[in-house]
């Protein structure tokens, strides 16, 4: 049985925002289908006691010192910008009714 | 190619010091030995000859005003386009950043230019650093010096490459997964992975962020712990930089080129030990450079560690799930590409355009694989358990060091393998990392040094030490390289 569906592949897609076309959600169900088979092995470890680690580094709540420092000039940070305006990241449209 | 190209690092850092060759003439060999060679190598994305000549001449002329200069002052350098470089156009080898020139350098970028280093260039990788043979590049792929029509390893195949082809002393690569080991493994070089922590990933672009680890890429062991030193150390633009001193890299380096491995104990992992999936020739190599060791005085030992066998899959849930966490900053909207914007589209169509776009397809398969990974409902089955199962992990490691100073196995399963031959079936790609991916779960370093050919191509011995004892695997590295040799690919 396919561990994942294409139905289930499309949601990932839209969940992702990933606008992927029909062909590639064909070929990506197959894909993930194979990985996420092996993958699933994870399962055979008994691991129900065992702490989660996230990160290897025993460091917590890392503070620097409170001092101000230069941070980026506002045109260095909008220079990149696919589209500002008036020293602002311009977006398309955010709500549906608008238009 | 001109005989300074053919020079290790610390030899012309020496020779500029002393005042036998300039910064200038040494950058200036290496800019004719890449537009020379690179077009059939393309190990580079982009070259920056001017930024690189003016970083020769200030070396020069500090040097002429009897300024103190640094250990590797002038010695030029390569990095990985994964890094950021101010002004630089840095992509990560994907569609979505092409053409950004980043507004910082990142902190390891800084250190080399404060010790005097010129930048080359930005080398070729797998998109944001996910692959094993650098065919996920957006922009094509790298190819081994050794067989133009093999793949030099992955995601850091550029890194590894221009270091091989001697279109650059020393290079920058990062690990999240083996990107610097095997890289290094399968164009005979030696590619290390410092303990996490130990180098800062402020302005590494990220992929995993629990994972991903910049380290240094060279033809000796000695080059490489140099360039070790030069940008290791706390750095507090980065929240999980280990406030400690840089171990004795160098010293260790030195200390084991003497051969001498005498009361050294080194651990063959049992899980690996079956050469289950490793392909002969590499095997061969690999027990051959077992007995060199073991003629150099140390003591191997076999050592289990249980959970090894599930390295792989925690490793498929866990970096795919920060990776679809990171990669959501691609959105079009402050930098990087923008498609579909017709004055029509919402910003959610436009935002899953442009990165559907954006992004190649293992990026794309990592961003769902992630997504899935972390959904509710599946997050305790994947990720949760994918994390447990990474404490066991470095209970395996922790147990094993209580036995032996370092662990050691072959880098990679196999030598370079033709273009193409593994990109049908993404997971036959996974199998790549098999040896280097449980250092990157526990955190601590590793280096690949070449330790002979398999049917005339270089074969990877993997020297694994505890976390912040990175000194350990430099010393044993050493000692194996001198009594094997480096390796020099046939001329291009």
């Amino acid at each position: 049985m396919a561990a994942i569906s294409r139905e289930e592949v499309a949601h990932l897609a839209r969940l992702s925002r990933l606008a992927v076309t029909e062909d590639e959600l064909a070929t990506f169900a197959g894909q993930l289908d194979v990985i996420l088979q092996s993958v699933a092995r994870i399962g055979e470890v008994a691991a129900d006691d065992i702490p989660p680690t996230s990160h290897s580094v025993p460091l917590t709540n890392v503070l620097r010192d409170d001092v101000v420092v230069p941070g980026l000039d506002r045109d260095a940070a909008l220079a990149a910008a696919p589209d500002a305006e008036d020293g602002r990241f311009r977006v398309p449209r955010i709500l549906d009714e608008e238009v | 190619m001109s005989e300074l190209t053919g020079m290790t690092a610390a030899q012309l850092a020496g020779l500029i010091a002393a005042g036998d060759t300039s910064a200038v003439e040494v950058t200036r060999a290496h800019l004719d030995r890449i537009a020379g060679v690179d077009e059939r190598v393309h190990a580079y994305l982009h070259v920056d000859a001017d930024g690189a000549l003016a970083a020769a001449q200030a070396v020069d002329t500090a040097r002429a005003a009897g300024q103190p200069l640094g250990p590797l002052a002038g010695v030029p350098i390569a990095v990985k386009d994964v890094v950021t470089t101010k002004g630089v156009p840095t992509t990560a080898g994907s569609k979505i950043l092409d053409g950004w020139r980043p507004p910082y350098d990142a902190t390891i970028v800084a250190r080399l230019r404060a010790a005097g280093m010129p930048i080359l260039g930005k080398t070729n990788m797998d998109e944001f650093a996910m692959g094993s043979s650098t065919e996920y590049s957006a922009y094509g792929p790298t190819y081994n010096p050794w067989d133009l029509t093999r793949i030099p390893g992955g995601s850091g195949g550029g890194s590894a490459a221009a270091v091989a082809g001697y279109e650059a002393p020393l290079a920058i690569g990062t690990d999240t997964g083996g990107s610097i080991r095997q890289p290094g493994a399968v164009t005979g070089t030696v590619g290390a992975k410092p303990t996490y922590g130990g180098t800062s990933r402020y302005g590494l672009i990220a992929f995993s962020s629990s994972l991903d680890t910049p380290g240094p890429c060279a033809r000796t062991v000695l080059d490489a712990a140099m360039l070790h030193e030069a940008i290791a150390g706390h750095d507090p633009r980065d929240s999980t930089s280990i406030p400690a001193a840089v171990p004795p890299v160098v010293e260790a380096a030195r200390a084991g080129a003497s051969g001498d491995l005498t009361g050294v104990r080194l651990g063959l992992v049992t899980q690996f030990a079956t050469g289950e999936g490793v392909e002969p020739g590499v095997l061969a190599a690999f027990r051959d450079a077992v007995d060199a060791l073991t003629k150099l005085g140390a003591e191997v030992v076999e050592v289990s560690c249980p959970h090894f066998d599930y390295a792989l899959p925690a490793y498929y849930l866990i970096a795919p799930s920060e990776c679809s966490s990171n990669l959501a900053r691609y959105d079009g909207v402050r930098y990087g590409l923008r498609s579909g914007d017709d004055g029509n589209r919402s910003l959610e169509e436009v935002m899953s355009l442009t990165r559907d776009q954006g992004f190649g397809p293992e990026v794309k398969r990592r961003i769902m694989l992630g997504t899935y990974a972390l959904s509710s409902g599946y997050y305790d089955a994947y990720y949760g358990q994918a994390q447990k199962v990474r404490t066991l992990i470095t209970r395996d490691f922790t147990a094993a060091f209580e036995q032996v100073d370092v662990l050691i196995s072959p880098t990679t399963p196999f030598v370079a393998f033709p273009l193409g031959a593994r990109t049908a079936d993404p997971y036959q790609m996974y199998l790549a990392d098999l040896f280097t991916i449980p250092t990157n779960l526990y955190g601590g370093p590793a280096i690949s040094v070449p330790c002979g050919l398999a049917d005339g191509l270089p074969v990877g011995l993997q020297v694994m030490a505890p976390t912040m004892a990175d000194d350990r695997m430099y010393r044993v590295a050493a000692a194996l390289e001198s009594a094997v040799g480096t390796l020099t690919p046939p001329e291009l």
